[in-house]
């Protein structure tokens, strides 16, 4: 036994601290998924019996036209999302000076992060409230209509993603800020004698030091719009008439709501959500194995 | 430090103890989960378990409070898991997924022993799954018209009696730039009182709750001619703007600012209604207008309901508590703490006004139905209320929604 130990200690340390980590991810990510791919084949309740039916589940979702709302909305809240990267660039840039209580300015411009969804969701709920609220009280000062911009079908959407923008920028703006901390200053320096100024300084000699920044940035708000679940839940319920749906959500809404509780059309759902983030998740990976392998 | 130990193993012991004991229920333990966390139906409950423990010192009742929306997905999980020995419900189809997963028992001998089926038959119907009974009802509230008194009176309008009366009254409102009914759907319900209201009185009880068994087309002409009546409505502006946005308790504030006239709600609404500041003399109750002359005038009227879970351990003391609650002399007490009706024919309804509006109004018909999402099954409901609410901002899509319920309806009643 020692003498294996002896041999073989190199080999299994790593496996030894690694084995409660991995004991829960298969625990509580690996097992589920599988679990959810089962249970989509049938139709239950959660309560009574299952019954097989086969693919019925996918079927169903193939005509349905709220899974269709659902997965544009997703692409929608996956394309303006990547605005908070920018924005919080620009953020970050704009607060990187060195002037009397810059921290004060820091952490307010960080504040939205730090609250509770919950509490963004309920601010813009009455951000947009149509009758009292700021948005259409200025509206209306300018002379234009109120707009319910979470009554409408057309707005909804946008409306969320603006509210959910604010923390998100602010996460990123963070992230940049850090980065900022390591651009070195003498290739700044460099940049300054070879006459480069604003745009041409920002986009051939700072970007390309913020890369891996930038790379965070873009990963956790990929993140960010896929999990946009509690945004909606708050703001909206997914209303009106489920036009502010995303998949995550409707599948809640199945699964789990007052009035769902189809377990197998929720998991159907869970499982299409799925390989969507597999497409993302596999290029993720991909990178950082080219990137790893590159060093 | 050998003292302390040993007085820590002892609390811990004791703490064991006391876990075994609070766990496994014995004769003479009762424990009741309920969804009554608000003020008026939290007292109401307390006050029957008090008086249900004076007149059975043996038993020892432990009541379980819930948040009112958390409990509609909790008692899923208690019914399997740790079943109390009574759970608060409601009648009607709402019921049917438990009873069918076997996870209620039947209290047909309740019934019978106690002579329930005659003092509480008017909610006999709406309690009985199968030929069997599988609850105790104690209490319900009806739904009607709650309107501004002082507005109608202002403007020289009499409370309307049929439909003809009902677009007059709500075109002179208009003209007066007051919003005839104020509704808030952001959470659907509420347009499904309009609904069932605008259904029962164009088509009548039968009809509606065929609808809602699923053994009607949602292409049916006549949920068409429903729909219509209602488009009449949503085209003359009758509704509040924006009622996407409002909660129902948001859509409350137009009333109690006098920039609405009426509201389609059940008797709950009266409490806050009152407690904004409108006085007897500004809020008023009327039964829903007649819709097609010579048609019953059906009414809704939720039950809430009391249920022993098969798993529970408690029966024979759980059979003697629902035999109390469906006393006479305990529903009229408790009742009058919620606020709402008494179910049993014995019993005396408060007599605030509203409550004798509506007691008088629900004596005079045996048509009650419980509530869109309660007599529809789940699925069907949420797909019929959100086609309600789509259908109130754009009713030029009435085609495409129906053709949507349709489809759901052919694949939830199998």
């Amino acid at each position: 036994m020692r003498a294996f130990w002896k041999a073989n200690q190199l080999k299994l340390a790593p496996w030894l601290f690694l084995a409660p980590g991995i004991f829960m991810f298969v625990l509580y990510v690996i097992l589920p998924v599988f679990q959810s791919l089962d249970i989509s084949f049938y139709a239950w309740d959660g309560l009574g019996e299952k019954e097989y039916v086969g693919m019925a589940n996918y079927v169903e979702l193939m005509d349905d036209e709220a899974f269709y709302t659902a997965l544009q909305n997703n692409i929608i809240w996956l394309v303006l999302y990547m605005l908070a990267v920018p924005a919080g660039l620009f953020v970050a840039l704009f607060l990187n000076q060195t002037v009397r209580g810059i921290r004060i300015y820091k952490s307010l411009f960080f504040f939205p992060f730090v609250i509770s969804q919950v509490v963004v969701g309920l601010v813009f709920s009455w951000f947009y409230d149509p009758t009292n609220g700021l948005m259409n009280v200025l509206l209306n000062a300018i002379g234009f209509d109120s707009i319910a911009v979470l009554a409408d079908e057309r707005f909804v959407t946008y409306g969320i993603i603006v509210a959910g923008l604010w923390p998100q920028t602010a996460y990123c703006m963070i992230l940049y800020l850090t980065g900022l901390n390591s651009v070195d200053p003498e290739q700044i320096e460099a940049g300054r004698l070879d006459n480069a100024k604003g745009w041409r300084m920002l986009w051939y000699i700072i970007l390309p030091q913020l890369r891996p920044a930038t790379f965070i940035a873009v990963v956790v708000t990929v993140i960010g719009a896929l999990r946009s679940f509690d945004l909606i839940s708050i703001m909206t319920s997914g209303g009106p008439w489920g036009s502010s749906r995303v998949l995550a959500y409707y599948m809640y809404e199945q699964a789990f709501s007052e009035y769902g509780f189809r377990m197998g059309y929720g998991a159907a759902i869970a499982v299409v959500l799925f390989f969507i983030m597999m497409i993302y998740i596999a290029g993720f990976l991909y990178k950082m194995y080219r990137d790893e392998k590159g060093h | 430090m050998k003292n302390k130990n040993n007085l820590f193993k002892q609390s811990l012991a004791t703490l064991a103890l006391a876990t075994v004991f609070s766990s496994s229920a014995f004769a003479g333990k009762l424990v009741i989960n309920t969804d009554t966390s608000d003020p008026a139906p939290k007292k109401a409950f307390e006050d029957v378990i008090a008086g249900f423990e004076a007149e059975n010192p043996d038993v020892q009742v432990t009541l379980n409070l819930f948040d009112h929306e958390g409990y509609k997905t909790s008692i899923r999980n208690f019914l399997t898991a740790d079943a109390p020995d009574l759970a608060t419900w409601y009648a009607g189809n709402r019921m049917l997924p438990y009873v069918n997963a076997g996870l209620f028992e039947s209290v047909d001998d309740v019934w019978e022993n106690n002579g329930l089926n005659k003092s509480l038959a008017s909610a006999a119907a709406s309690m009985t799954i199968d030929d069997k009974k599988w609850g105790v009802p104690y209490t319900y509230y009806q739904w009607g018209v709650y309107y501004r008194k002082d507005l109608f009176a202002a403007n020289n309008i009499a409370v309307p009696t049929n439909w003809a009366e009902f677009k007059a009254a709500g075109a002179t409102l208009k003209a007066a730039g007051i919003t005839p009914i104020t509704i808030g759907t952001k959470y659907l319900w509420t347009a499904a009182g309009v609904f069932d209201y605008l259904n029962l009185r164009t088509n009548g009880y039968d009809f509606h709750m065929a609808l809602t068994k699923g053994e009607v087309s949602w292409t049916d002409e006549r949920v068409v001619k429903t729909m219509n009546n209602w488009k009449e409505l949503v085209d003359a502006g009758f509704f509040l703007d924006n009622h996407a946005a409002y909660s129902w308790q948001e859509a409350l504030a137009p009333m109690v600012q006098g920039k609405a006239a009426m509201y389609v709600m059940g008797n709950f609404a009266v409490a806050p209604l009152r407690d904004a500041g409108l006085t007897k003399d500004q809020l008023g109750f009327f039964q829903f207008p007649e819709i097609t002359p010579g048609i019953e005038m059906a009414e809704d009227a939720p039950t809430d309901t009391l249920h022993i879970p098969a798993n529970a351990k408690n029966k024979v003391d759980a059979k003697k508590f629902l035999a109390y609650l469906a006393r006479a002399d305990v529903q009229t007490q408790m009742n009058e703490t919620l606020g709402q009706l008494p179910i049993n024919s014995a019993s005396v309804a408060g007599d605030d006004e509203f409550l004798q509006a509506g007691f008088k109004m629900l004596s005079n018909t045996s048509q009650v139905a419980q509530f869109f999402d309660r007599d529809a099954p789940a699925e069907m409901a949420k797909a019929g209320m959100e086609g309600f609410q789509e259908f109130m901002v754009k009713p030029e899509r009435l085609a495409t929604i129906l053709k949507r319920l349709e489809k759901v309806r052919n694949r939830v009643y199998k």
